[in-house]
């Protein structure tokens, strides 16, 4: 049984600076507007750690450079880095990216989750695990669980 | 009709809603769709509930039941009886529900309890006397078919080391297989002692597979298999030893024919081989494709070939394809977007 935090003491960072998005000159105000990536930052920027009262940006668990995307093939990426190698809630982490993108993102998206290359104990494991829709919707169905995730998103829906 | 050489296309004729959340998984009933009785499919969902879809006189289908307020969770699939009187659903609540169908209506006559958490698949053996079943507790059980809708758990079958994504039975004899999320087949067969045990694994030593196996198909006579992967390849396995019959002189009884890979972009989440020999793939990149078996070329062994890609099959996964079983013109398949679509493999060369 782990007691206590599994990460006491987080190294906690500067939150970037909100810059508003310069608006391009409209030419087409009916025009598609493309997704890009700070769009998916901003989304996933503000969720809560699952142990600690800080954002996932202020423990840089995730960057604005952490986000691929290619808005025409319908496609994102976000690499996530845990902040300790042997942290127990990388999935839950990687399970609140998902669902977040889930329900912000048009269907037609295909997202992957990953943990950044060398920085967890057990990347494939974790990985493999988030990246299995069957066993993302099972766990979406234990209420515990997706009180857990809905805690940890309620700051990013402001 | 000549698949190598006409001009093929995959035509959509109809796209079945109903469901509200995502379809996991489809079946056609066997015994219809012949012999002037019309085609009945059911569809499994998200949304806690089993569609049945029958087929009219304009041959077009419409729902005629749902079966709901049984499971408490999603119904992952469902199998029906070689009959095609009984069908049982694999829910992630833990249970397997037995329906039997009563005039029009269908009714939950069973329930199967003893899996510790999420049940993901069920399959009756081509008798119709065993029904087996596999879930996230790693284990895959085999049940006995009693009189009067009783079944009796007669073997609890450990050797997976992940999650058991699917249970299928041979088209004619008692053997079963499963696949995994801890990347292996396996193959179960009876002792004559009402002892189940595993012959033989197909794992990654033995041109197996490098990740989640999802699916898996038998060819009709049964001596091929093809399985599908989250390693996005498609594998082909000769399954025409007979796996009953052990001897300790290395006698491998399936063996790995070839790998299709190079065709997928995301994970393939079901696979059909037809009676026409045409293999379909649903995967994650929305698409649907078609694969058959080249005529020439058997120096190094048999070979396959894309027949057709069906781009943008449904907005979202496939997540099931099922080639109709009585009219292997006909390809049904269901994805996350909440749809069925049935569709016709159709000659445009002329």
């Amino acid at each position: 049984m782990v007691t206590g935090l599994i990460n006491a003491n987080p190294v906690v960072y500067e939150r970037k600076e909100r810059h508003l998005r310069s608006s391009p000159v409209v030419i087409d105000e009916y025009a598609v507007e493309p997704i890009d990536q700070l769009e998916i930052f901003e989304h996933v920027r503000d969720i809560k750690d699952p142990e600690h009262p800080y954002s996932l940006e202020e423990l840089k668990v995730v960057t604005e450079d952490s986000i691929e995307l290619d808005d025409q093939q319908s496609y994102v990426r976000v690499t996530f880095t845990p902040t300790v190698e042997h942290c127990s809630m990388a999935t839950v982490i990687g399970l609140c990216l998902r669902v977040k993108l889930m329900r912000s993102l048009p269907s037609r998206y295909k997202v992957d989750i990953r943990v950044a290359p060398g920085t967890h104990a057990t990347e494939a494991a974790v990985n493999k695990q988030l990246n299995d829709k069957e066993r993302v919707a099972a766990a979406l169905e234990n209420p515990r669980l997706l009180e857990m995730v809905d805690e940890c998103l309620a700051a990013t829906y402001i | 009709m000549d698949l190598m050489d006409g001009k093929l296309e995959l035509r959509e004729t109809q796209k079945l809603e109903g469901h509200s959340d995502r379809v996991w998984s489809l079946a056609w009933n066997p015994v219809t769709g012949t012999g002037g009785v019309l085609a009945m499919l059911a569809s499994c969902s998200g949304d806690k509930t089993v569609r049945i879809w029958q087929q009219g006189s304009s041959k077009s289908f419409d729902c005629t039941a749902v079966l709901e307020d049984t499971h408490t969770r999603t119904v992952r699939s469902w199998a029906w009886s070689p009959s095609g009187k009984l069908l049982a659903t694999a829910s992630f609540d833990a249970t397997t529900g037995i329906w039997q169908q009563i005039g029009s209506d269908f009714e939950c006559v069973a329930t199967l309890e003893g899996h510790e958490n999420e049940v993901k698949s069920v399959a009756w053996n081509a008798s119709g006397s065993l029904i087996a079943t596999c879930g996230r507790d790693k284990s895959v059980w085999i049940w006995e078919m009693q009189s009067g809708n009783e079944f009796e758990c007669i073997s609890v079958l450990q050797g997976h080391t992940q999650d058991v994504k699917m249970v299928l039975w041979h088209p004619f004899v008692d053997v079963l297989v499963s696949v995994s999320y801890d990347n292996s087949i396996k193959v179960w067969v009876e002792d004559g002692d009402d002892d189940w045990h595993c012959v033989q694994s197909l794992g990654e030593a033995g041109s197996g597979h490098t990740s989640t196996v999802w699916a898996s198909s038998f060819s009709e006579c049964g001596n091929r298999m093809v399985t599908c992967s989250d390693d996005l390849t498609l594998k082909i396995w000769d399954t025409s030893g007979n796996p009953s019959q052990t001897s300790g002189d290395g006698y491998v009884p399936w063996q790995h024919i070839c790998t299709l890979s190079g065709y997928h972009g995301r994970t393939i989440f079901s696979v059909s081989w037809s009676s026409e020999g045409v293999i379909a793939s649903g995967a994650g990149d929305d698409a649907l494709r078609l694969f058959v078996a080249n005529k020439d070329n058997l120096v190094d062994g048999p070979s396959y070939s894309m027949l057709l890609k069906k781009e943008k099959a449904h907005a979202m996964d496939v997540n099931s394809v099922q080639w109709n079983p009585k009219d292997p013109q006909v390809l049904a398949s269901a994805s996350d977007d909440g749809s069925v679509k049935i569709w016709e493999l159709v000659d445009v060369s002329q």
